[in-house]
């Protein structure tokens, strides 16, 4: 059971959570103009890193709200979680 | 190879069993290989086998970063069966079935292959409705399939709670007589052992960490016990497929995660078939030792670990229990996990990718062991000959970018 430190709520367990996959994949600008190849890329691209991930959760069992975590794909532990719009820490960019 | 038979038991019962001949060689790696496939587990093996014994090609290595069948082959719940919706996968799936049924034969090897039966349970009226619907899918076919109503679901699995005041009542099943289990440990073992026999060099603790392309085709593979060269290299690594990809810079629409399962201790015979529900997310069957073998569904984040939360465990105690209220006071011995390879449509990529001489065989998700034999088989073909094989053409990397989907999501393939 891994505990998820909810930047709203607080420590819950992680059966509050739910999943959202990958963090940080930007929207298409303008999706009229992207070939098939980028379609697919943009749906279908996300990296599956074996190590640390930066990832999306929303806390659906409690203020409903998403934020962005950086785990280890590996160990499962949350190295550092922040709001969704912010740098993730350490990233310089 | 020394032949597993009644004769030869005698023989060396006088030796007292003492002198049977190692089931497999540990050779050292070779400079360079015709094909090095990555993963000795049960595709990798049933690939090496399939490429030797159908296509002649024998100047193969399988190479392992750890030891032969220790990932997600001995760590599945075993189950065989086919009745899958949609005709691409369900052909795949059949060309497997016919094979397990004479491969304990063919492979001189006892896979303890037993067509006990399996029936997918229906919860509600929609699952019932789209459980007519694949029962029938099947039917067309040739896929042997039955749809069940409650009673006759009681015949078969009489432990079974069918009240209709529980959460979530049995209102029938899908039946395929044909399905049920093999030992998967076996499976590996008994290809490895006829891969051997035909040449094939199976080096275990080896792991590849680098593929060398030049030109957009490859040329070798960087391992832990030196360089190998070679033109073709063959993926078959599961969870993690796309970590040797990226290798090569090709990229995969995959994700891993951890999928947990579980034994109880030894009882008496209970249940002679296997259970799967998808609405509930359990599945059980009873080895010939006797221990439940329940499967559960996979985290939702995606892992490497080979572990899970213990929350999904619970969940699927809690319906198994449910589903069957006398195993609620049986202690369960061991609890493993592995790491899964899920497609976005459920359904696996086996073919060429945009590096000429790299091939993958993944995202099998949940449902890997039991396609091993028809995996092995179209894999191999695709590999000996640069081009797919019938039954694998639609499962190419390319359907993500021309949209031609096979998905198997909720139709069979949540619970495997």
């Amino acid at each position: 059971m891994l505990y998820i430190d909810c930047p709203y709520c607080g420590s819950r367990e992680e059966t509050e959570f739910s999943y959202g996959g990958e963090a940080h994949i930007a929207r298409p600008l303008s999706p009229d103009q992207l070939s098939d190849e980028e379609w697919a890329h943009y749906l279908f691209g996300q990296t599956n890193t074996s190590g640390l991930y930066r990832e999306r959760w929303v806390h659906t069992a409690g203020c409903r709200r998403w934020f962005n975590a950086e785990r280890d794909t590996v160990t499962y532990e949350i190295k550092s979680i922040y709001k969704a719009g912010e740098k993730p820490p350490g990233s310089g960019d | 190879m020394k032949s597993y038979s009644l004769l030869n038991l005698i023989r060396h019962s006088f030796s007292r069993h003492e002198n049977w001949p190692r089931v497999w060689r540990s050779p050292q790696p070779k400079e360079s290989y015709d094909v090095v496939i990555v993963g000795a587990g049960g595709h990798g093996l049933a690939t090496a086998y399939y490429l030797a014994k159908n296509h002649g090609v024998t100047n193969v290595a399988v190479v392992e970063k750890g030891y032969l069948g220790g990932g997600s082959v001995g760590r599945n719940t075993t189950i065989v069966r086919s009745n899958y919706l949609w005709d691409e996968t369900s052909f795949l799936y059949e060309h497997a079935m016919k094979l397990w049924e004479g491969l304990s034969q063919e492979l001189n090897f006892n896979l303890m292959f037993s067509q006990r039966g399996v029936l997918n349970l229906c919860h509600n009226l929609q699952e019932l409705r789209d459980t007519a619907r694949r029962v029938n899918s099947n039917k067309l076919n040739g896929i042997d399939a039955e749809l069940l109503n409650t009673r006759q679901v009681a015949e078969i699995v009489p432990i079974l709670n069918t009240s209709p005041n529980i959460r979530y009542p049995v209102l029938g099943a899908s039946y395929q007589k044909r399905g049920g289990t093999a030992r998967h440990d076996a499976v590996a073992w008994g290809y490895a052992r006829a891969a051997d026999a035909r040449g094939v060099d199976i080096i275990q603790h080896c792991e590849v960490t680098g593929i060398q392309v030049e030109n957009g085709e490859v040329t070798g593979v960087d391992t832990t016990r030196g360089v190998i060269k070679t033109g073709k290299v063959a993926l078959a690594v599961a969870g993690n497929t796309t970590v040797l990809a990226d290798m090569a810079g090709v990229r995969l629409p995959i994700s891993t995660h951890p999928l947990q399962a579980l034994v109880s201790e030894p009882i008496k015979p209970v249940i002679d078939s296997v259970v799967m529900s998808n609405a509930v997310h359990a599945y059980v069957s009873q080895t010939d030792k006797g221990e439940l073998i329940i499967g559960a569904g996979i985290d939702s984040y995606s892992g490497y670990g080979m572990r899970g939360s213990y929350a999904v465990v619970e969940e699927t105690i809690e319906a198994v229990v449910e589903m069957f209220p006398i195993f609620s006071r049986l202690r369960l011995l061991r609890h493993w996990g592995g790491a899964v390879d899920i497609c976005p449509d459920a359904s696996p990529i086996i073919g060429k990718t945009p590096v000429k001489g790299l091939y993958v065989d993944c995202g099998w998700g949940t449902g890997g062991f039991k396609s091993t034999p028809g995996s092995g088989w179209v894999y191999a073909h695709t590999i000996a000959n640069d081009q797919p094989h019938e039954l694998n053409a639609p499962f190419t990397l390319d359907r993500f970018v021309t949209g031609e989907l096979i998905d198997e999501h909720g139709a069979a393939a949540v619970a495997h």
